[in-house]
């Protein structure tokens, strides 16, 4: 074909590397891994091949509960997330002053440390002896009593991580969903209105119709995004996640693999498979969900 | 006019003044955490525990926070780590970026659709699925608790080769056949026209390889158990369990604002750039 043709693979050849060694290697070897029994990680050396790591993390309690938060996690927050996504990106594209100032403001979580910002939510809803938290303060305020949402109940926990997770990934679906509504052309606006359409109707046989792609990329990316959750969690309850029952899938294999529980890659690996097998199954979803709904 | 006009004009208003003030409440909720966070760390340790009822302002800020949070914890040293792996990162995967969208786009060689496809696919793995096998490699290379440990595996990001690829295609050939003609070379013409006119694309990948490289928290924690290499989302975690005492919590907040202003003031400056890279592929990693 063409001469230059080593030349080219030079120039891949520091991505080949990097990609080989760190993402298709891996790759493979985790599918190996998670189908030796009895892997040793010190002297290297595993006694047989079969289903039992999958047989083992499927009967572990903590992974049952992982998966569980894991699930909790998702349905709450990608449909609220999104849903106030859009009612935020609609109101910021129906105003012209102060849009620019509000847009600024409600980007800020992305580029915010995980791990810092969930600090301070931390000690909003923590109940400590000095004092029962701002949060509580409020609740106390509407005449609730004060409720411990770091160490406390498990419901008071699970909304604590919901809420930090909807207000971490909001930046980012009202950015796509404001640059979304911006681009719908205005003249299928002005027709709308010249045949007496109301708003509430123009909103949804227009505005929805024209951003639904969008919306359907925000979910799919959210589901993603949320089957992968572990940072919040961490943030704001803490390394020891099986002790307060928040771990979720990624956590758990982080504690399989390194740590106080840690040292068990197989585990480690059966769990990330399961992820996996959980992740493309929502894709698949999704995607035969959205030819069905999507206009175009 | 008429009183029907006049109605759906106060409707109006009162429409108008509803999204305003929804808009206002979520500005609230985005900015209260870190207006909290803010006040706390300039409030003093003894200020702090007695306020049975946080107080809303302080009458007497103190930066005694800040100091202990370089003196008390190696917050200082953390940020270094962070900031020597997020440029040397960076720096690594805008070389390894370039030059395999370079080939992608601009050079003919057998089997390139064929690896542009592989590399296309790998787009789809989650890093969670190879961080076990890569926990074991540099576990086994005796790299843990070293920068080549933290940043080799952090390098390679197929999505960003993509989007320079898409951009670099956009280049007419005509510029490149003008070049050969004058004798460039394919190095030269990378660097003297590809690279300036693609400068917007090369702007948004290194931003948001920055953002993530300092938010970058499951690996470092895997590879890292010696607080000399932490980074900072570890050394936060680090500081809040075994640094101040768990009852510090003003301290702990000054360091969660020196961890955060760095972010916060590049995404001041490049708003615009950070906000279009984002929407054209970013998702929160």
């Amino acid at each position: 074909m063409d001469k230059r043709s080593p030349r080219a693979w030079l120039y891949l050849l520091p991505a080949i590397i990097f990609v080989t060694c760190f993402m298709v290697y891996p790759l493979i070897d985790v599918f190996i891994y998670s189908f030796e029994e009895g892997y040793n990680s010190a002297s290297q050396t595993f006694s047989g091949v079969g289903t039992f790591n999958y047989s083992y993390i499927l009967r572990d309690r903590y992974f049952l509960q992982a998966v569980k938060n894991t699930f909790i996690l998702v349905i709450i927050t990608v449909p609220l997330s999104t849903a106030l996504a859009l009612l935020i990106s609609t109101g910021l594209n129906s105003i012209n002053a102060l849009k620019r100032l509000f847009q600024t403001v409600y980007f800020l979580p992305y580029v915010t440390n995980t791990l810092a910002v969930g600090l301070v939510f931390m000690i909003l809803f923590k109940k400590t002896a000095y004092t029962d938290g701002l949060i509580n303060l409020l609740i106390n305020l509407v005449g609730g009593g004060s409720v411990d949402f770091i160490d406390g109940p498990y419901w008071a926990k699970m909304f604590v991580l919901c809420f930090y997770t909807i207000w971490v990934v909001m930046p980012f679906k009202v950015l796509i969903l404001t640059g979304a509504l911006a681009s719908v052309n205005p003249q299928y606006y002005a027709a709308a209105r010249i045949d007496g359409a109301s708003k509430r109707r123009i909103f949804t046989r227009i505005t929805l119709p024209m951003i639904s792609p969008m919306i359907f990329y925000l979910i799919i990316t959210g589901f993603i995004g949320a089957f992968k959750a572990y940072s919040d969690a961490v943030a704001l309850f803490g390394t020891d996640l099986n002790a307060s029952e928040m771990n979720t899938i990624v956590g758990y294999i982080y504690d399989m693999l390194y740590g106080s529980s840690g040292g068990y890659p197989s585990y480690a690996s059966a769990a990330a498979i399961v992820l996996l097998v959980i992740v493309l199954t929502i894709t698949c979803i999704n995607s035969m969900v959205s030819r069905r709904y999507v206009y175009y | 006019m008429t009183r029907r006009d006049t109605r759906g004009k106060i409707r109006g208003v009162i429409g108008r003044a509803a999204v305003y003030i929804g808009l206002a409440f979520w500005a609230v909720m985005v900015l209260f955490p870190f207006y909290w966070m803010l006040l706390t760390s300039i409030k003093g340790y003894g200020a702090y525990n007695s306020e049975h009822i946080p107080a809303f302002f302080t009458l007497a800020p103190t930066i005694e926070n800040y100091v202990s949070a370089f003196t008390t914890v190696p917050l200082g040293g953390y940020f270094i780590n962070t900031v020597i792996f997020t440029i040397a990162t960076t720096a690594i995967m805008l070389l390894v970026t370039v030059f395999s969208a370079f080939a992608f786009s601009r050079l003919n060689f057998r089997g390139k659709n064929l690896v542009f496809i592989l590399f296309l696919a790998l787009m789809m793995i989650p890093s969670e699925l190879v961080m076990v096998t890569n926990f074991v490699t540099i576990t086994n290379l005796s790299l843990r608790n070293t920068f080549p440990g933290l940043i080799l595996p952090s390098v390679a990001s197929v999505f960003y080769i993509y989007l320079l690829k898409e951009n670099f295609s956009q280049i007419p050939d005509n510029l490149y056949y003008a070049a050969k003609v004058d004798g460039t070379s394919d190095l030269k013409y990378l660097f003297k026209v590809m690279l300036p006119i693609c400068r917007p694309t090369i702007i948004t990948i290194t931003i948001l390889k920055v953002i993530e490289c300092w938010n970058s928290f499951v690996w470092p924690r895997l590879i890292t158990d010696d607080a000399n290499y932490f980074l900072v989302s570890n050394g936060i975690q680090e500081i809040r369990e075994n640094g101040f005492g768990r009852d510090n919590i003003p301290a702990m907040m000054a360091s969660v604002v020196i961890i955060s202003v760095p972010l916060i003031v590049l995404f001041l400056i490049f708003r615009k750039k950070i906000m279009a890279g984002v929407s054209r592929g970013g998702t929160k990693i």
